[in-house]
């Protein structure tokens, strides 16, 4: 009898057999892929991209409160030519 | 913590964004074009089954994989940039800006993710049909995720479909389709989906015009030309109108940046398009600006009037009928503006107190006056122009505004041409023996580059001093961190940009030289 595989193992085979059989230029480009999702999630969100409303207030009623305070206080008006 | 907003900080974000925003552009448009390019390619193949015409697509899927996977998750540090350095525009903005962000994020994995993943694995793999349906899903799905940015960004330009409640100090989206359809967004999306079309045939175009200059891979260059050529003077022309289009709405909507890319600062009747000009300062001052004045021009009497307002007598607004206002065209001074946006901030700083001291009969009437339209529409509209010091900062940079847009109009002719010529050479069969066009289609690659970033140059640059035009400065959106910090990832950001476009130029080059397998 005919063993059909399931559309999970298929699916499986299908990226499987892809990466297996990738080109060299395919190689190196996940390489540089892996280190810039590396570089951009695990290094400059961690410590540098940090939500400054989320980081610096516990809730929403304080973080709109500090929005508030920040959209009606005029002394930071410093538009200027550009 | 509010007191003081150190100006270098502000300037330091607006650079950091733009850094980012430049770099991202260099490798959304060549992901937009060429994967519609590579549909056609795809579908000739498997209308005729010319196994040339697959070996033609796969080789050119090999430059989109390249220049997809570098380019891929660099909009998502434009996300990490909202939530660090520009908090109280992100807080502000509300769903408006977030729904069509997440729109796209989930489209973008989703659709082109699982597809573009088909189109790689799967020539040998799945059938034909199912191969060609998935290029063409990798394609709309490309230009889709496009769409959701650009209502985002259009809403910026023009905000519609919205109404900001004191409570949450947001904005809250109350028509989707006006905010959708907002005449920007629908302009925005045809102009720049046009101008990658372009860019991606230009691409194309002038690597073939390598292979020829080399007299390598000849009957597969001019195949390439053929679709480049076709698809890109369909594009460029494309481009031109969509392009008018814009420039007409941004004459309605924003009409300061329009002044400002017209170098005009009185407005007048039948006035000329300056075909080319050079600008020089005089003595007068607007604000901090010298007032420009050309040097030098070449104009065609009465035509802008004839763009913008359909005959020669119409009248084109200048800078100067914004400042100081226009009775007869009932354009409201700036200064009236200021005042109008102050009293929206007076209401806002009540119900601020109101809330304090718990005065809930006070909040409630207070909440009924942001309900109201005339509230809305005749004050909070100009709640941004609380925050400005005096009329003429409203004027961006006239000759940035001015030298991006002629420069990119000057582009976009210049790329008509280029297609024209290229299929004329091709048709007549005399492709190979012109070297200095093909030289010309090689040097023009990047081109299209810099007209699309002098695009976003005027888009933004032209909005100034808004972020949220009206409602919103630049230096009230930015938030409280240090400028030590900011300057610190700008540098890592310059360095991780570039060392990715290096890479990207050195494996696409080397790809090129190896050209398609045989």
């Amino acid at each position: 009898m005919k063993h059909t595989p399931s559309l999970l193992n298929r699916l499986f085979h299908f990226y499987y057999d892809g990466f297996r059989n990738m080109p060299g230029w395919g190689r190196k480009v996940w390489v540089i892929i892996i280190i810039k999702l590396f570089i951009m999630f695990a290094i400059l969100r961690i410590f540098f991209f940090q939500d400054f409303l989320y980081k610096n207030w516990p809730n929403d009623k304080e973080r709109s409160e500090h929005v508030l305070d920040h959209l009606t206080n005029s002394s930071d008006k410093h538009d200027r030519q550009h | 913590m509010i007191d003081n907003i150190d100006l270098s900080l502000v300037d330091w974000s607006r650079a950091q964004f733009a850094l980012t925003a430049v770099y991202h552009w260099l490798f959304v448009p060549l992901t937009l074009g060429l994967s519609f390019i590579l549909a056609i390619m795809e579908t000739i193949y498997v209308k005729t089954g010319k196994e040339e015409w697959r070996r033609i697509t796969r080789f050119w899927m090999t430059l989109f994989g390249i220049n997809f996977a570098i380019g891929i998750a660099t909009g998502i540090i434009l996300e990490f940039e909202f939530g660090t350095n520009w908090s109280n525009y992100s807080w502000f903005v509300g769903d408006i800006f977030g729904a069509p962000l997440a729109v796209e994020g989930i489209l973008a994995f989703f659709l082109e993710s699982t597809f573009v993943a088909v189109m790689f694995f799967g020539w040998n793999k799945v059938n034909k049909k199912f191969h060609l349906v998935s290029t063409w899903l990798v394609a709309i799905g490309a230009s889709l995720s496009a769409l959701w940015i650009l209502v985002a960004n259009a809403w910026m330009q023009h905000p519609v479909g919205m109404i900001f409640n004191p409570e949450t100090a947001r904005n809250e989206m109350v028509n989707f389709w006006a905010v959708l359809f907002n005449q920007i967004a629908v302009d925005k999306f045809l102009h720049t989906i046009s101008s990658g079309f372009l860019l991606a045939s230009m691409f194309v175009l002038g690597i073939s015009a390598w292979y020829l200059i080399r007299k390598r891979e000849e009957q597969m260059a001019k195949k390439s030309i053929l679709i480049a050529g076709v698809f890109g003077l369909l594009s460029s022309l494309m481009v031109a109108y969509t392009g008018d289009e814009s420039a007409r709405t941004v004459s309605k909507v924003q009409p300061v940046k329009f002044a400002s890319m017209e170098a005009l600062y009185e407005g007048k009747n039948n006035a000329g398009l300056i075909a080319f000009g050079v600008l020089k300062n005089t003595d007068i001052k607007i604000g901090n600006q010298n007032v420009k004045k050309f040097a030098l021009k070449i104009q065609i009497p009465g035509l802008l009037s004839v763009l913008t307002g359909g005959d020669r007598d119409s009248y084109v607004q200048g800078l100067s009928d914004h400042i100081s206002g226009n009775e007869k065209l009932e354009i409201v001074p700036t200064g009236e503006k200021m005042l109008r946006g102050k009293y929206a901030m007076t209401v806002l700083e009540s119900y601020k107190k109101a809330r304090v001291i718990n005065d809930t009969a006070l909040i409630a009437s207070i909440k009924k006056v942001f309900k109201d339209n005339e509230f809305q529409n005749g004050y909070f509209k100009y709640f941004g122009y609380a925050s400005i010091d005096k009329p003429e900062d409203v004027i961006p940079n006239v000759t940035v505004s001015f030298y991006s847009f002629h420069l990119m109009v000057v582009l976009g002719f210049l790329f008509i041409l280029i297609f024209s010529v290229a299929l004329y050479l091709l048709f007549k069969g005399t492709i190979s023996d012109n070297k200095w066009f093909l030289w010309i289609a090689l040097l023009s690659i990047p081109l299209p580059y810099i007209a699309g970033e002098l695009g976003w140059l005027l888009t933004e640059i032209g909005r100034q001093p808004w972020i949220i035009q009206d409602m919103m400065t630049v230096s009230k959106a930015v938030s409280q961190i240090s400028t030590g910090s900011v300057i610190t990832t700008f540098i890592l950001f310059a360095v991780l940009f570039t060392t990715l476009l290096i890479s990207e130029v050195s494996i696409m080059v080397k790809q090129i030289k190896t050209g398609p397998k045989h």
